[in-house]
């Protein structure tokens, strides 16, 4: 695709058909919406399968100079590709996710998800810092709109309390970016990251941008936000938000705070390990006494994001790259849990767990995928959620084995809460009448949640198709960390190795006692 | 031929449970039963010869590559199957066991309305269990690992109706998992070591690291001890070992089938197997072998004292099993691999063929598990009888040394016995102290729970199973205690798998254990094998051989006396023992420890975390006091919803105003 501008035409697309939506009735904006992120996701492959490995690290890029060294400058690589295909991956589920639950107000709701889309692509595929910065920014609007209109009860305050954290981190970003620029002269990404900024400057930039990526991971104590967004926000909003607002903080800190500024990461380690360790047990602990299926699952996002702090500041290879495919895995599993608590909430209009119950009865197709989900939330072996827990965690134990330990925990914690969230939800006897009258899953419903399990499975049994497009980019970025690597506690101390093994017997020994010293009788027996 | 023979036994399975579970009712039971069974007898039907292949040594090892799984750096493992002596042992017995059960379950499981869901969980776990067997690597253990988890949880929850099953259920999931925390920094602890997570290359470089030391939670450790005692607590949890064996016992929960094939034969021993896998790892770390015998003496005792005391069948033999599994740790714990190796074989067949006995008794007392309620079963389903009495008799270690005969278990556990005692250390010592102490227990328990079933007047109308089916109480039945209930013989299917398990229990040991004993060729270095051990094992004293025959007698005649002869004397014992027997009936208060100290605080401590932490303290300071501060400085907040909004843009802007302003100057 030489010369195709395939990020501005994936960026057109949505912007275009958003437009449109504005203008047509509900029905229209509904066909416009799904056609639209449909043509996006096949570019999205078309971008994937058009990705050379091993080839340039910044491919399809772009570049128009607009005023002042502004540029609108695109480009991508592995990192960005592998997200962009998330994004547009995402994007019909949540559409079709919206189909019926939305009724008031459909063409401006459509507008909205596809102005996301595009800013969502935007996000991964800016090579321009200040560009990047318009749509990190701008990404929060429409999801604030989605919140605070078409959202639950509760709606305005889960809004401004959305739009409250977020504003301190992207203030001091900002002026952080404009120091840079200053600096470095230059609003290029790519140059940015081979950019030595002096250490001192760097540990205040660093924090800076903390205080944004932090704030959208969510890391602890800045995620009181995420639960009351999530409960509030429509299906669909909720699945962008976990599945992929939430991953503009790690991509944060992958393009901009490890590369940009190493000796300041390697000086923060403990911050980010000692508040992942907190998070993961603190918020996995508080998942366990939920009663809405929402906020329990967002308290386990927070947990499992968790991991990918901890996996990014491990400064390894296995480090990144199992937080990479945390970051994909948690897309894919969070958003279909989401959707699946609003294929339920549709149909029941609550969220109260125990308003639920036995759906694996009236619900048995519905109950494999909720399993599914679950078993990949919690990590099993041969989902998405393993490799990338195992990648992650393994990365982390060169670092700290103490770090490893607490976030290893939250596998117990993990299985703990969603199989108490499963058990209450899909098993046990039908006590609700209205609950087990619930119809099973439709067409709509299974084209929403095939596609997503087909890829949760895939990238369990075979994630190469996943970390190869990352592998050169992961590589060069963990080469780049290598002068700041924090030690690891192991400290492998090579001794004197033992000379027999550990049940060796003293020569010469087995012929003592008073039983007979031919002894064989016990292979008496068919030779 | 290996190659195309091993991919069929392992992925046969597999495409049966997703045909059966996918296509489920669409299907029909017969057709589901069919695949899933079918599947399962041509696995059964492959793997002997490659049993027999390594027995006559006309095999050799041979790894067969199936797909990548993960490259990350240098830390990379696939998807293959390896296959040698030890995986080909445990090929036939997880297949023949659990091809048998597939078929009784077609007798057990008539009734049910969810017939297809059952047998494809059953496929799925033997999938996922013969992956386990396969792995040439730690990870692909682990995915077995969790795999046979989620089969065990699933089929142990079947009927999820039930609370209890569902508590059950979540109870062995989340109990497993603290022991896979240990595999999985295990894991960790051995890539970081040894840059690999293949199991061949770790065993031959684990003796030249034997000598070092390792940082871990700031402490120094020797490196292979702190390995093998993390992979150890995962074998710890999975296996039942003492600590982390409180999920066995509810896992009963579960379909008696399933407790056959997952809770008795095949899953919990995977522990054992992980141990024997690594043997030559764990030589390397001698105060890892240490625990490993000790928490394996103390399960095997520990086990044995709360199974003299259950009421309920299938409670007792899960003891027994959590016992055995005990004894076959201690084996591996003193250096006797190939012996504990072989007790998890002759386990096998008695073991399952004791849940399966269990569960033809159950089928014909109409579901009651009580043995309170049973007595003179003996001549009413004489194929059961028969088939628990060779079970029995092969548990409780029936033979005698002097004529070289005997049932399964006598080869096997006497073995065990002989090498701790020949081990000669001091925990040696302890094990073998131990392992007959529970010998004898474990011959008055079994032998008790023979006498309350089979022997005796029937008890049956206090059951309320049979009072719902015969539609009468107690007291109007007066004298006649059966209640007119008619207790019938299994069908053919449930009795066929009795017939051929019976068989395993009678000759396994007999036939067996010249290869399994004494023949280092037939492991081939699939195991360490430690040629001197046993030869010290065959030299014992004749008091240590025949201990475990006479205190075998000693439990029989304990329970003769007193569940035949004087039926008073437990009730008589009881009473005079109150404390004892309510500290050993109430499973040492395991369960009520566990719940004080753990998942009672793991609530409060979410819900005040949640309260206090998150609500009442960082929104109270965080948004909700900016919110306040907001307020209090009078600033317009009419429409707060689009006033945020402007107001928001407004800053983006006039901060990209700034920012070009300043380059541009």
């Amino acid at each position: 695709m030489d010369g195709f501008p395939i990020l501005s035409v994936m960026l057109a697309v949505p912007l275009v058909a958003a437009v449109l939506c504005l203008f047509l009735d509900a029905n229209g904006a509904r066909w416009t919406a799904l056609g639209a992120t449909l043509v996006n996701l096949a570019l999205g492959i078309g971008l994937w399968l058009s990705y050379e490995v091993g080839g340039p690290q910044w491919q399809f890029t772009e570049r128009a100079d607009l005023f002042a060294g502004f540029s609108y400058a695109l480009g991508i690589d592995g990192i960005a590709l592998m997200l962009i295909v998330l994004s547009v991956f995402l994007m019909p589920a949540c559409i079709l996710a919206s189909w019926d639950s939305i009724q008031k107000r459909v063409g401006e709701y459509m507008a909205a998800f596809l102005i996301m889309e595009l800013l969502m692509i935007g996000v991964f595929a800016a090579q321009d810092m200040l560009l990047f910065y318009i749509f990190f920014e701008a990404g929060l609007i429409p999801m604030y709109l989605i919140i605070g209109i078409w959202g639950g009860d509760n709606r305005i305050y889960a809004s401004y309390k959305f739009f409250l954290y977020t504003l301190l981190g992207s203030v001091l970003m900002l002026i952080a970016m404009l120091w840079m620029i200053n600096e470095a002269g230059t609003t290029d990404i790519p140059t940015l990251m081979q950019y030595d900024f002096p250490p001192a400057a760097q540990t205040w930039l660093w924090l800076a941008f903390f205080a944004s990526f932090a704030v959208k991971m969510p890391m602890w104590p800045v995620h009181t936000w995420l639960p009351d967004a999530h409960v509030q926000a429509p299906t669909a909003g909720s699945v962008i938000l976990a599945g992929v607002l939430l991953k503009m903080g790690g991509y944060g800190f992958i393009r901009f705070s490890l590369p940009m500024f190493p000796e300041a990461s390697a000086q923060f380690v403990w911050l980010i390990l000692g508040l992942s360790m907190v998070a993961v047990v603190v918020t996995s602990l508080i998942a366990l006494v939920q009663h809405d299926m929402k906020k329990l699952i967002a308290y386990s996002s927070v947990a499992h994001m968790a991991i990918v702090t901890a996996g990014l500041f491990a400064f390894n290879v296995q480090g990144l790259e199992g937080a990479m495919i945390m970051m994909l895995s948690h897309g894919l599993v969070s958003g279909a849990l989401f959707l699946c608590v609003g294929i339920i909430y549709d149909q029941l209009h609550t969220r109260e767990i125990d308003r639920y119950g036995g759906l694996s009865i009236n619900m048995p197709k519905y109950a494999i995928f909720f399993l599914l989900f679950t078993m990949a939330s919690i990590g099993l072996p041969g989902t998405s959620g393993f490799v990338a827990e195992f990648l992650s965690l393994a990365g982390i134990y060169e670092v700290s084995s103490l770090a490893t330990f607490v976030l290893t925990t939250g596998i117990i914690l993990g299985a703990g809460y969603m199989l108490y969230l499963y058990r209450r939800v899909a098993f046990g006897e039908q006590k609700n009448a209205d609950a087990a009258a619930m119809r099973d899953l439709n067409l709509r419903e299974w084209f929403m949640l095939g596609p997503i399990a087909a890829a949760v499975l895939w990238m369990g049994v075979y994630p190469e198709s996943f970390l190869a497009p990352m592998r050169a980019d992961i590589a060069a970025l963990d080469a780049r960390l290598a002068r700041a690597a924090p030690e690891g506690d192991a400290k492998l101390v090579a001794g004197e190795p033992l000379t027999a093994a550990a049940n060796a017997m003293p020569d010469g020994e087995h012929g003592e006692g008073h039983g007979d010293d031919h002894g064989d009788d016990n292979s008496e027996g068919p030779e | 031929m290996l190659q195309n023979s091993i991919l069929l036994i392992v992925f046969l399975p597999l495409l049966a449970a997703i045909i059966g579970g996918l296509g489920n009712k669409a299907l029909g039971n017969t057709p589901v039963k069919l695949l899933t069974t079918g599947a399962l007898f041509v696995s059964c039907a492959l793997s002997w010869p490659i049993f027999i292949g390594f027995l006559t040594d006309s095999m050799t090892a041979d790894v067969v590559p199936v797909l990548q799984w993960v490259q990350s750096g240098d830390l990379s493992f696939d998807w293959e199957l390896r296959v040698d002596a030890l995986t080909a042992i445990m090929l036939v017995v997880i297949t023949s066991v659990s091809a048998l059960v597939h078929l009784y379950s077609w007798g057990y499981m008539e009734e049910d309305p969810d017939q297809p869901r059952f047998f494809a969980y059953l496929s799925l776990f033997t999938f996922a269990m013969l992956m386990l067997v396969t792995a040439d690597n730690l990870v692909q253990m682990f995915f077995g690992w969790e795999g046979v988890g989620l089969a065990s949880y699933l089929l142990i929850g079947f009927w999820f109706k039930k609370p209890s099953a569902n508590k059950a259920a979540i109870k062995a999931f989340v109990v497993n998992r603290v022991g896979d925390l240990g595999f999985m920094l295990g894991i960790f602890g051995t890539f970081l070591v040894f840059g690999t997570t293949s199991i061949p290359e770790i065993l031959e470089a684990a003796p030249a690291m034997s000598g070092s030391t390792i940082g871990f939670l700031g402490y120094r450790l020797h490196t292979m001890d702190i390995l093998c005692i993390l992979l150890f607590i995962g074998a710890m949890g999975k296996s039942a070992q003492l600590g982390l064996h409180t999920w066995l016992p509810d896992a009963m929960e579960g379909p008696t089938p399933v407790s056959a094939l997952i809770h008795a034969a095949t899953m919990v021993t995977a522990g054992v197997f992980m141990v024997c896998r690594l043997s030559p790892m764990f030589e390397t770390a001698p105060v890892a072998l240490g625990m490993v015998t000790f928490i394996g003496a103390a399960t095997c005792i520990f086990a044995a004292t709360v199974g003299t005391t259950q009421w309920d069948i299938k409670r007792v033999i899960a003891y027994s099993t959590c016992s055995q599994l005990g004894y076959m740790f201690f084996a591996a714990g003193v250096g006797a691999y190939g012996v504990a190796i072989f007790h998890l074989f002759t386990h096998a067949f008695f073991k399952a063929l004791l849940f399966l006995g269990a569960g033809s008794v159950i089928h014909s007392m109409h579901h009651e598990q009580d043995m309170r309620y049973y007595g003179g079963l003996r001549t009413k389903i004489p194929v059961t009888f028969w088939a628990m009495m060779f079970g029995t008799l092969a548990i409780t270690g029936v033979g005698v040394y002097h004529l070289g005969a005997g049932f399964a278990g006598f080869w096997s556990k006497d073995a065990i016995l002989e090498v701790a005692f020949a081990r000669g250390t001091d925990l040696g010592m302890f094990a073998f102290w131990m392992g007959v102490t529970a010998a004898l227990l474990t011959s008055f328990y079994s032998w008790r729970l023979m006498f309350l079933t089979f022997w005796g007047k029937p008890r049956w109308i206090e059951s309320e199973h049979i009072q719902h089916t015969v539609h009468k109480t107690p007291e109007e039945v007066g004298e006649d205690t059966t209640g007119g209930y008619k207790p019938h013989e299994s069908p053919i299917v449930m009795l066929i798998p009795l017939v051929l398990l019976s068989v395993g229990a009678i000759a396994a040991g007999q036939v067996f254990a010249p290869s399994f004993l004494d023949d280092a060729g037939f492991w081939a270095g699939s195991i360490f094998y430690n040629e001197a051990l046993i030869h010290a094992m065959h030299a014992v004293p004749y008091w240590v051989k025949y201990s475990a025959f006479v205190v075998m007698l000693l439990g029989l005649l304990g329970a003769w006396m007193a569940y035949i002869k004087d039926t008073s004397i437990p009730g008589k014992f009881v009473e005079q023992f109150r404390y004892v027997h309510q500290f050993v009936s109430n499973k040492w208060y395991f369960d009520e420890l566990y719940d004080a100290i753990f998942v009672k605080p793991a609530f409060w401590i979410g819900r005040k975390l949640w309260i206090i932490g998150d609500q009442g303290i960082i929104d109270r300071f965080g948004p909700n006091g900016a919110a306040w501060v907001v307020e209090k400085g009078a600033i317009a907040a009419k429409k707060v919803q689009s006033g945020y909004l402007y107001s928001y843009a407004l800053i983006m802007l006039l901060g990209l105003v700034a920012a070009i302003t300043w380059i541009l100057m």
